[in-house]
């Protein structure tokens, strides 16, 4: 059991490993989001309310589950680099946060573009941009105290406790957020959730969201495997691919 | 020269101790020991309190005098200037300890680190969050706060900054290490605030227009009840790695 | 009395760059080891890891024969380090900061005790002086003064002769000798050369990658 753990968290074999799994999630993310906008942008019947501007739902919406989802997968790559010292979870958790901020900002930006015909303004305080824009700034605390410290390592242990930090507190911000809202702005319409959507319009959005996904493991494998690279480059295995290569 | 095969009996010096200590005995002069430099240093203590008074002094000039808009608002400037007020002092809380060596030292005392470090922040409360509470009631009748809030507005300022010092304690703990970790702090903290920051508010707000206010006051305390568990074993975490660094 | 603290195979990376591999080394009951080596070559990295604050390490350190993970409570007990910085608070006076320290153990102690350990490193006459109003010398004399204050087995004493005048040097040298005699251990560096005596061990670090050294 251990010996399998840590076998999975040598770099070598995780280079490995991760050539073969690459090739597969780039071509679903690919089929899926290339599938899902074309049904969504082309097909899809419009909104009674909103007319064609809830197409960008197609985006805002894998945005905004795949920001959340990568916070939660950082400080499960922080707490196993923690407590199991394997190296390649670090690495997976420092690329994934800046994906996850640039998904975060995406969702953001995506829900401000939407604001404009729904509300007639580019921001509102609304529950959920507002948690989003929290979230953003708690990405920006982890890349910002990643990058301040002149020891790799600490730097990787202060960004692992700070996204364990973070992450248990993401759901009460967003629930004390939630309460805040509703406190002040009751029963108002908001974008995203509304009961009944037919199935013509969630199918694609549920393409779409697998889509992100599928994107983000292989973007992060992707990304990993470079930061591998980097880190290990004074490794006898690493200087054999080289030579291997040329 | 000789080393004598049979240890000295009389030496007290040399037999190898059991731990188990007094525990209270480590918490106790921890907490007088900063007690104590804080209390020397009187002007420094002060300065989160003059910051208080002047932020609060600003909005006035910055948006209007006109005491029914800033009764509206006052609830969340003082909450809010109350927390940055907060912030400010927190840098502070281990630095010293770090440049001085005595941060390493209290991680080889045969103690648990959480524990002391605790001691630590209970300190800083009592030195920073409690005296803003008591003294947000002054600028709340300058901000024509409506009677009758003042001490909920004090009570749940003095709950809330509890919170506050122990989640700030994370991210002065985790910056501690660096040569410019003040604004790298602010960065770290201030996201993790904001649910406190509602509950206070709210709780005020709550007051001032007469509804109840325990619900507000009771999440307040969850939320510190939380920090209390959590935050302890994260700053000790954090102390180990800054210390390293 | 057993006193036995012992590394196999030690060794420690710090951000890709190997500062020790494969060291072997064993401290016992009145033994001076010195750790020897030149800048940069991981002595306070080893200091800090055989007093047990730096665990990110490869190999194992025993105490007593107890992994140190399950013996750390005790091995804590029983240790006295002395870093870089004396930790000496200078808000504070030489005697109030002996009472934390020793309150840190969890043992109130008394003020006798205190004078008396004040007075052997000779700063008696100072002891109610804030400590930030004195030299940087005799704040470490009141970082030593817990070498008489608080009885521990194991001394982990990282450049303790920096800032001390030649007096003090000799002092602080027979102590350190006295105490390995009792049966004591000590773990020090230092550039000041240590007179040879039959406890003094040495230990060299920084000479290529795999090396034990006695």
């Amino acid at each position: 059991m251990w010996a399998f753990i840590h076998k999975l968290g040598s770099p070598k074999w995780f280079y490995r490993i991760s050539a073969k799994l690459q090739p597969w999630f780039w071509v679903a993310a690919a089929g899926l989001i290339v599938t899902g906008s074309l049904w969504g942008l082309a097909f899809a019947p419009a909104d009674y309310q909103q007319g064609n501007s809830f197409r960008i739902l197609y985006v805002h919406v894998p945005a905004a589950f795949l920001a959340q989802s990568i916070f939660v997968s950082m400080a499960i790559a922080g707490l196993v680099y923690m407590v199991w010292k394997i190296k390649v979870a670090d690495m997976a958790a420092a690329v994934m946060a800046p994906l996850g901020a640039a998904m975060t900002f995406i969702s953001l930006f995506s829900g401000a573009v939407w604001g404009v015909p729904t509300w007639g303004t580019w921001w509102m305080w609304d529950a959920r941009l507002t948690s989003m824009l929290i979230l953003l700034f708690l990405y920006l605390g982890v890349i910002a105290l990643r990058g301040a410290f002149t020891s790799r390592d600490s730097a990787s242990r202060a960004a692992s406790v700070l996204a364990m930090v973070g992450v248990i507190n993401i759901p009460i911000i967003k629930y004390s957020v939630d309460w805040w809202y509703t406190l002040h702005q009751p029963a108002t319409f908001t974008i995203t959730s509304r009961p009944a959507m037919p199935t013509e319009m969630w199918l694609p959005l549920l393409l779409m969201v697998l889509g992100f996904y599928s994107f983000f493991i292989a973007l992060t494998l992707m990304r990993t495997r470079s930061e591998i690279l980097r880190r290990e480059s004074n490794k006898r295995w690493v200087r054999e691919l080289v030579e291997e290569g040329q | 020269m000789q080393v004598s095969d049979t240890a000295p009996v009389a030496s007290a010096g040399v037999a190898l101790g059991e731990p188990g200590g007094n525990l209270m005995v480590a918490i106790t002069a921890t907490l007088k020991r900063d007690l104590t430099l804080m209390l020397r240093r009187r002007g420094e203590m002060l300065n989160p309190l003059v910051f208080f008074a002047l932020v609060i002094t600003l909005f006035p000039i910055g948006i209007s005098p006109d005491p029914e808009l800033l009764a509206l608002i006052a609830p969340g400037l003082l909450w809010v200037a109350a927390l940055l007020a907060a912030l400010l002092s927190l840098d502070s809380l281990f630095r010293s300890d770090y440049d001085d060596g005595s941060l390493e030292q209290l991680m080889l005392a045969p103690q648990p680190l959480a524990a002391l470090s605790l001691a630590k922040v209970a300190v800083h409360w009592l030195l920073t969050g409690l005296p803003l509470a008591l003294m947000a009631p002054v600028l709340g009748i300058m901000l024509a706060l409506p009677a009758g809030s003042y001490l909920i507005l004090a009570l749940s300022l003095a709950l809330g900054t509890a919170s506050l010092s122990l989640i700030g304690a994370i991210g002065a703990a985790l910056t501690v290490g660096l040569a410019k970790g003040g604004v790298l702090l602010s960065l770290l903290v201030l996201p993790l605030y904001i649910p406190v920051l509602i509950f206070g508010t709210g709780a005020v707000q709550a007051a001032v227009f007469g509804d109840g206010v325990t619900a507000h006051l009771a999440i307040l305390g969850a939320l510190l009840a939380g920090a209390l568990i959590f935050a302890p074993w994260a700053i000790a975490a954090s102390l180990r790695i800054s210390i390293n660094g | 009395m057993s006193l036995r603290l012992h590394a196999r195979n030690l060794a420690c990376e710090r951000d890709d760059r190997w500062l020790f591999q494969g060291l072997d080394l064993e401290v016992r009951g009145g033994e001076i080891v010195r750790i020897e080596g030149p800048n940069g070559s991981g002595k306070t990295t080893l200091l800090k890891i055989l007093s047990g604050q730096l665990t990110e390490y490869e190999g194992e350190l025993f105490w007593n024969d107890t992994p140190m993970r399950q013996a750390r409570e005790h091995f804590l007990a029983n240790l006295l380090y002395l870093g870089h910085a004396p930790g000496v608070k200078a808000g504070l006076t030489p005697l109030e900061n002996l009472k934390w320290y020793q309150a840190l153990s969890g043992e109130t102690g008394n003020e006798t005790a205190r004078f008396a350990a004040l007075e052997s490193v000779g700063l008696a006459g100072f002891e109610d002086l804030p400590a930030g109003q004195l030299s940087a010398g005799q704040q470490r004399r009141v970082a030593l003064a817990r070498l008489e204050l608080t009885p521990r087995a194991l001394w982990v004493l990282d450049e303790p002769f920096t800032a001390i005048d030649r007096e003090g040097v000799a002092a602080l040298e027979a102590r350190l000798v006295a105490h390995a005699r009792a049966g004591g251990s000590v773990v020090v560096t230092t550039h000041h050369e240590l007179a040879a005596s039959t406890a003094l061990r040495r230990i060299q670090l920084g000479q290529g990658d795999n090396l034990a050294g006695i």
